[in-house]
């Protein structure tokens, strides 16, 4: 366990403190999220070592986690869309003066779901790192379809939207220069679109700009609970949450699965509230302030938060959003990741996963000290905070290439992040897409070089065939679970 | 997180779901023609030793792009055109448009007087049109946040932003 000696030099330490402080920042303000907030600060890390970096921008992430829940429960507006569970029971609980107890269960299983996630982290990446370097491109390209199948098979709402996401996102991964043949594409003679899109400003745009567009519509009002807390209501607290570990351990599992399959944090928190209700004896009073209600999104978000670095990291495929952005910086950073990165970067591996503990130790202590502070921010008005996240983004925009361009581009893609949410076109499979787009593209036309462009390659092996199959059952899912619907339907009546 | 505009809102409606829906879609597909026509000047064939051309992955991503573009444009165009969800009213599209333009102007002007300068008046005016403080408020916050910014970037992390005549003027 190297990796601790690597995290416990006092400028990293620092480096996790002012990170973790940030993310929570960015959590509580609307419109600033884990994805966009490490966006827009990691052009700040291109000076430090990329081990120092990734722990400052990971601690953003989980500070980002955190904060999510303080805005839901004392003043009813998720910071994220993952906290948007939390909300049901936990500013109930806030209403009826148990806010301390909601945000002391909240804070705590947020932490126990991100420990799990990481002692899985820990044990599993070697494994599955070691089991990819037998991968070959036909393998990469199968678990790359299987991440995007998962999206339209686990999806809500219209598949085909899912699908029109994700293949913008691949149309616009593909502008720019090809790296197979060195010709043009889709730039039409414009000398800027030459690199591409980046997608570090489709995140800025899509989700900072297209949400204040979107929450501007009914003009946000903060009115919220006061909040302290009390260090015996904390105890109390404490002392009344191991009798839940059974909500926790489901929470848990769902967390971790949903993370590690591109399902993201988000439906990890729905799907963790869902069964809660369903399996708790009180399950018919949640939505009063259930302290259940609390635990079971809390751990499920950041379990599948945390859990979503396992694939980038030994993979080289983001299971959020967030995960995707960090793994842009670590290509800019020059390192490829990968099953390679266990074994040529041991110290930045372990760097992370050891920062991972840590990071959330110091979390659960600052947010549970700082409660008040954070809530201050958010009794500065609406007017004064969106104009200021604007610039924010602005500057974030402009920094990643110091290019206007990327600027002009934020603001189209705020545009299309807007429509798209109300239209209720998911935005994560376009992200990833536009991440992913050209290494998708270049295992795929490898494979097919390998075998002369006969797509028996997919099922050539047992390893590959399974991967694939998986990933053609998921894609279908909605249409089988159509037909079972309809076989069941026919059956009653 | 949007979309609730039910509440409190009863101005007129402006368009409907099923309205964007439709526009959305066409615009998609016409994209994925463009995709699907770059791609066929590139080639979407095999080529020896080359394999796969260039335009041959996005030829089908655009291909699948237009065909499930396709079928939410039928699935719009299917539901009656009476009722169904509001996308906007005129009030709340009045609002989003009132941050839009005046960002679309920030992005620029930004280009031309700097982003600090740019930055201390935009958050100014958002402040006395949105919040209806005074300007003696706003502009003092305004160059607050800018001097915090230009402390951070040009100071500490050394990253250039855009800068205008003010700042040459000061000597940056």
């Amino acid at each position: 366990m190297g990796g601790f000696l690597v995290v416990l030099s006092p400028f990293n330490l620092m480096l996790m403190l002012v990170g973790i402080l940030l993310g929570v920042i960015i959590g509580v303000l609307p419109g600033l999220g884990g994805a966009n907030g490490v966006a827009i600060l990691l052009p700040l890390t291109f000076s430090m070592s990329p081990t120092s970096a990734i722990i400052m921008l990971s601690c953003i992430y989980w500070g980002a986690l955190f904060g999510g829940a303080i805005t839901s429960i004392l003043f009813n507006i998720p910071g994220e869309p993952w906290s948007v569970a939390t909300t049901f029971d936990g500013h109930p609980m806030a209403r009826k003066g148990r806010a301390d107890e909601a945000l002391t269960a909240a804070f705590t299983s947020s932490f126990v779901g991100a420990l799990v996630a990481v002692l899985v982290i820990t044990f599993l990446a070697p494994l599955v790192a070691k089991f990819a370097l037998k991968f070959g491109p036909a393998e990469f390209f199968a678990v790359q379809f299987l991440t995007f199948a998962s999206f339209i098979g686990m999806g809500k709402g219209s598949p085909f939207k899912t699908l029109a996401s994700m293949t913008l996102g691949f149309a616009l991964a593909s502008v720019g220069l090809d790296s197979v043949t060195g010709q043009l594409r889709m730039t039409f003679g414009t000398a800027e679109l030459l690199t591409g899109f980046k997608f570090l400003v489709a995140v800025i745009g899509l989700f900072g700009i297209g949400e204040i567009l979107g929450s501007m519509e009914t003009g946000l009002a903060f009115t919220g609970a006061h909040a302290r807390l009390r260090l015996n209501a904390v105890l109390e607290t404490w002392k009344k949450l191991p009798q839940y570990w059974m909500t926790s351990l489901r929470s848990c599992i769902i967390g971790c699965w949903m993370g590690i399959t591109p399902g993201g944090a988000t439906p990890a928190s729905f799907m963790s509230y869902g069964l809660a209700k369903r399996f708790s004896k009180d399950g018919h009073k949640f939505g009063t302030g259930q302290i259940e209600g609390v635990i079971a999104p809390e751990t499920g978000a950041h379990a599948a938060g945390t859990s979503a670095l396992l694939p980038m990291l030994t993979l080289g495929i983001p299971g959020s959003p967030t995960a995707a952005v960090l793994l842009g910086g670590l290509l800019i950073w020059g390192l490829q990741p990968g099953p390679l990165l266990f074994i040529e970067q041991k110290d930045f591996v372990w760097g992370l996963i050891a920062s991972m503990y840590l990071g959330n130790i110091v979390g659960l202590v600052i947010v549970l000290t700082c409660v008040p502070l954070f809530a201050a921010i958010l009794r500065v008005p609406f007017s004064i905070i969106a104009p200021v996240i604007m610039v924010i983004c602005a500057v974030g925009a402009y920094t990643i290439n110091n290019a206007m361009f990327d600027v002009w581009m934020m603001g189209v893609f705020g545009v299309i992040g807007y429509l798209f949410n109300k239209l209720k076109y998911p935005l994560p499979p376009m992200v990833l897409a536009l991440v992913l787009g050209d290494m998708a593209e270049s295992s795929f036309r490898q494979s097919m070089l390998l075998s002369q462009g006969d797509l028996s390659i997919f099922w050539s092996n047992g390893l590959v065939g399974t991967i694939f199959g998986l990933g053609v059952i998921l894609l279908f899912w909605p249409v089988i679970s159509w037909l079972m619907g309809m076989a069941r339907q026919g059956k009653t009546a | 997180m949007s979309g609730h505009d039910g509440d409190t809102d009863n101005s007129p409606r402006l368009v409907s779901v099923r309205t964007m829906d439709i526009v959305v879609a066409l615009v998609l597909i016409a994209a994925a023609g463009v995709v699907i026509t770059d791609s066929l000047r590139l080639g979407v064939r095999w080529r020896p030793i080359e394999g796969p051309a260039a335009g041959y992955f996005p030829f089908y991503i655009g291909l699948i792009l237009a065909l499930s573009s396709a079928v939410t444009l039928i699935r719009a165009v299917m539901d009656k055109p009476a009722g169904g969800q509001t996308f906007v009213t005129k009030k709340a599209f009045g609002q989003v448009l009132a941050v839009l333009i005046p960002l679309i102007v920030y992005i620029v002007v930004l280009g031309f007087i700097g982003i600090y300068v740019a930055s201390a008046i935009y958050i100014a005016l958002f402040m006395w049109h949105f919040g209806k403080y005074p300007l003696t408020k706003g502009a003092p916050i305004g160059i607050a946040i800018s001097l915090v910014l230009f402390l951070m970037f040009e100071v500490w992390f050394l990253v250039p932003l855009p800068k205008g005549p003010l700042e040459e003027m000061l000597g940056y």
